[in-house]
């Protein structure tokens, strides 16, 4: 199985390849920019969103410096509700409880709510081994499963497919969709409906991820738009929950603060339209059991990184992704990893201490726009310079021309002399081009690389030599 | 091997070692907590906000309720209609020529047959059945636990009169009728105000802002997936 957060090839070759896609493009910039407005206008109407924001990152820096403390008092509270708290180190781990859960109900057919946790470990291929049947019900999610896809956004996981694609796919795989089916969106929904609600009747199993969970009091908090993880986290006899330990969230109070920022950053919306909040086992409403698996898998690694650490902070709204314009042309599979965009662009190697996605950082011109519109304010410029520096010291990723020319270049800066005699013999090097004084637009050997998505101005003469002329 | 819960401590703390005050910071908390509104004015602003949503919301006297209830079971094509325990006689779908209190209504052991246009619709407790049998109920009238005006939002807590999770999901059609009273501003106002129920009674909370939506096909909006299609709002009082 590949691993979903390990980029099976570097962000540039990936990117190539999308890039080449005009209908991923058309989709993209659509998709994009109407977010963008929108999200705008929702922020625009709240006078105090910067105070929002500011309670939003000191909430979660507070949250982090004392992690430890707030798991366990999460434990706690979860435990004292009714529910079942496990730890997991890594993905394996996880998996390996969460499929021991369900065999233990003697089921083999679970309805999943979207979650990206999951996605992150794995979960659905690891529970095919077990011969258990995870259904995504989340329609982009049930799109993504049914086409053996990945998701290529956070909120609008299937949007690099259109309407006829999906169609197509429903008659072919969704079973009890006509043979007629047409596209439009509200028809193709009205199929998923039909046959996502007989699987939630049926289901004994669900599965959720989690947005917060309240130390103080063991809440956890899901917030979508469909209804699906209402679905799976109130009809079956038995609710597992996958959170990473970065969820946690000290107060109940603390609610007052994301439940305002996720929405309008997210969907662009005063509030979306279902928030779940529940706290371990309601005798007369609800699951009768109730697990909540506390996942590592890399987030201890991520919070040594003094600078990365805050990469935890994020509430996966996905404001991020639509104003970056990285993203905005490549979409989410150039990023080979669950967490796409500015934010996947530090959290994966954050996660995996460099060993993935180490061109990732690169993914970026550091415009800034991700810092601006984060809810949480992750200043993800700074973290994607702080990546870069890793990668190199730590010898992540290497371009071997690109660090030889470095250091040459080093060595020519200390010494004036030798910087001049350099200047003069690339002068001689480039006069014919000069004299000709077009763009050049393709430099030979490991240079190739330069001229590959930009022109090279025609040669100039050096300051030193129009300094010499001019004075 | 130590487990898994000693050892993810253990890398916490590890990863921490740079933290060396002990002590909590405190969180700024500057922003806007809502308040400033009378009752009239957030009437006005939670029926706009939920307007906003494609859901409809009416306002009225509370001795009209029953009456709008049962018009808009009509309305919505609602024949066999859920009722959350808790909820108050005079809520019960009633006809406009019944006696404006709708005690007879509450006295009826809670079957109120409506006649209209040769068609008939039904209403009944909801007696705890099983999720499948919702299935087969057109619709459902709960109240809430409070309102948020500035999102269009309607809290519900699991207890009456806002009845089960379920009962609020799997019906196609929704009515819940919030009195003015129970609308507040903003959302720090509701949070604060369902603190000590989720804390000493740990209800489950339900927001629910608008119909069930999703935007996954080409981002156009489609109204209803899993939950309720059609909602509609009675702000009363």
């Amino acid at each position: 199985m590949n691993d979903p957060i390990a980029p099976p090839r570097s962000f540039p070759e990936a990117a190539h390849d999308a890039l080449a896609d005009d209908q991923l493009r058309r989709n993209l910039a659509h998709v994009t920019s109407t977010i963008r407005v929108k999200r705008a206008a929702a922020v625009a109407e709240l006078p105090d969103w910067e105070a929002l924001r500011e309670a939003g990152r000191a909430i979660k820096t507070e949250t982090m410096r004392h992690l430890d403390r707030h798991l366990v008092a999460l434990e706690r509270s979860v435990t004292a509700a009714g529910g079942v708290v496990h730890w997991a180190r890594n993905a394996e781990e996880a998996n390996r409880i969460v499929g021991g859960l369900i065999e233990s109900h003697r089921t083999t057919e679970v309805v999943k709510a979207k979650s990206l946790t999951t996605e992150e470990i794995g979960l659905n291929e690891a529970l095919a081994q077990r011969g258990i049947r995870a259904w995504e019900t989340d329609l982009a999610q049930l799109i993504i499963q049914l086409s053996d896809d990945t998701p290529s956004h956070i909120l609008v996981p299937a949007i690099h497919r259109n309407r006829a694609q999906i169609r197509d796919l429903f008659r072919a795989e969704l079973p009890g969709a006509p043979a007629d089916l047409p596209d439009d969106p509200s028809a193709l929904a009205e199929a998923a409906r039909l046959y996502l609600r007989e699987l939630f009747l049926r289901a004994r199993v669900g599965i959720s991820g989690a947005n917060f969970a309240v130390a103080e009091t063991g809440t956890i908090a899901v917030v979508e738009s469909e209804g699906n993880a209402r679905m799976c986290t109130t009809l079956p006899e038995v609710l597992i929950t996958v959170m990473g330990i970065e969820k946690v969230i000290p107060s109940w109070r603390d609610l007052e603060v994301y439940l305002q920022l996720l929405p309008r950053s997210s969907t662009a919306e005063r509030m979306n339209p279902y928030t779940s909040l529940w706290t371990g086992v309601d005798p007369a409403d609800g699951p009768r059991e109730f697990h909540l698996v506390l996942l590592d898998h890399g987030r201890t690694t991520a919070l040594a990184d003094e600078v990365g650490r805050q990469a935890l902070h994020c509430i996966r709204c996905s404001a991020c992704l639509n104003v970056c314009p990285v993203y905005e042309r490549t979409g989410g599979h150039a990023y080979g990893s669950t967490y796409p965009g500015p934010i996947g662009a530090i959290i994966t190697p954050l996660l995996t201490d460099l060993h993935e996605g180490a061109t990732l950082p690169y993914a970026s011109s550091l415009c800034g726009a991700c810092y601006e519109v984060c809810p949480v304010k992750i200043d993800i410029p700074r973290v994607l310079v702080h990546l870069r520096g890793r990668v190199v010291r730590e010898g992540a990723h290497r371009e071997p021309g690109e660090q030889a020319a470095m250091g040459a270049l080093a060595r020519l800066f200390e010494h004036p002399r030798a910087f001049a005699a350099a200047q003069r013999i690339g002068a001689l090097l480039t006069a014919p081009l000069r004299r000709r004084g077009r763009r050049i637009t393709r430099l030979p050997g490991p240079l190739r690389g330069w001229t590959q998505g930009r022109d090279l101005p025609p040669p100039q003469p050096s300051f030193r030599d129009w300094w010499r002329r001019e004075r | 091997m130590s487990d898994a819960r000693t050892e993810i401590l253990a890398r916490i703390r590890g990863a921490l070692g740079d933290v060396r005050d002990e002590a909590p910071r405190r969180i700024p908390r500057d922003y806007g907590r809502g308040g400033g509104l009378d009752q009239e004015a957030l009437a006005g602003l939670l029926t706009d906000r939920v307007r906003d949503y494609a859901a409809e919301a009416e306002r009225m006297s509370e001795l009209d309720v029953g009456v709008a209830v049962r018009a808009g079971c009509l309305r919505l094509g609602i024949g066999r209609l859920l009722v959350a325990p808790g909820v108050p006689g005079a809520w019960w779908p009633a006809a406009a020529w019944e006696d404006e209190t709708g005690a007879a209504a509450e006295e009826d052991e809670r079957d109120v047959a409506i006649e209209e246009d040769g068609g008939a619709a039904e209403a009944e407790e909801d007696d705890g059945r099983p999720a499948a049998e919702l299935d087969a109920v057109d619709g459902v009238l709960t109240g809430c636990a409070l309102a948020i005006a500035e999102t269009g939002t309607l809290v519900l807590d699991g207890r009456p009169p806002c009845g089960r999770r379920a009962l609020t999901l799997v019906p196609d059609r929704h009515i819940c009728v919030v009195r003015v009273e129970q609308i507040v501003e903003r959302v720090p106002e509701a949070i604060a105000a369902l603190a000590p129920r989720v804390a000493a009674g740990r209800v489950p909370v339900t927001f629910i802002s608008g119909s069930s939506a999703t935007s996954d096909i080409e981002l156009e909006r489609v109204e209803g997936v899993h939950g309720p299609r059609r909602l509609l709002v009675l702000i009363a009082g």
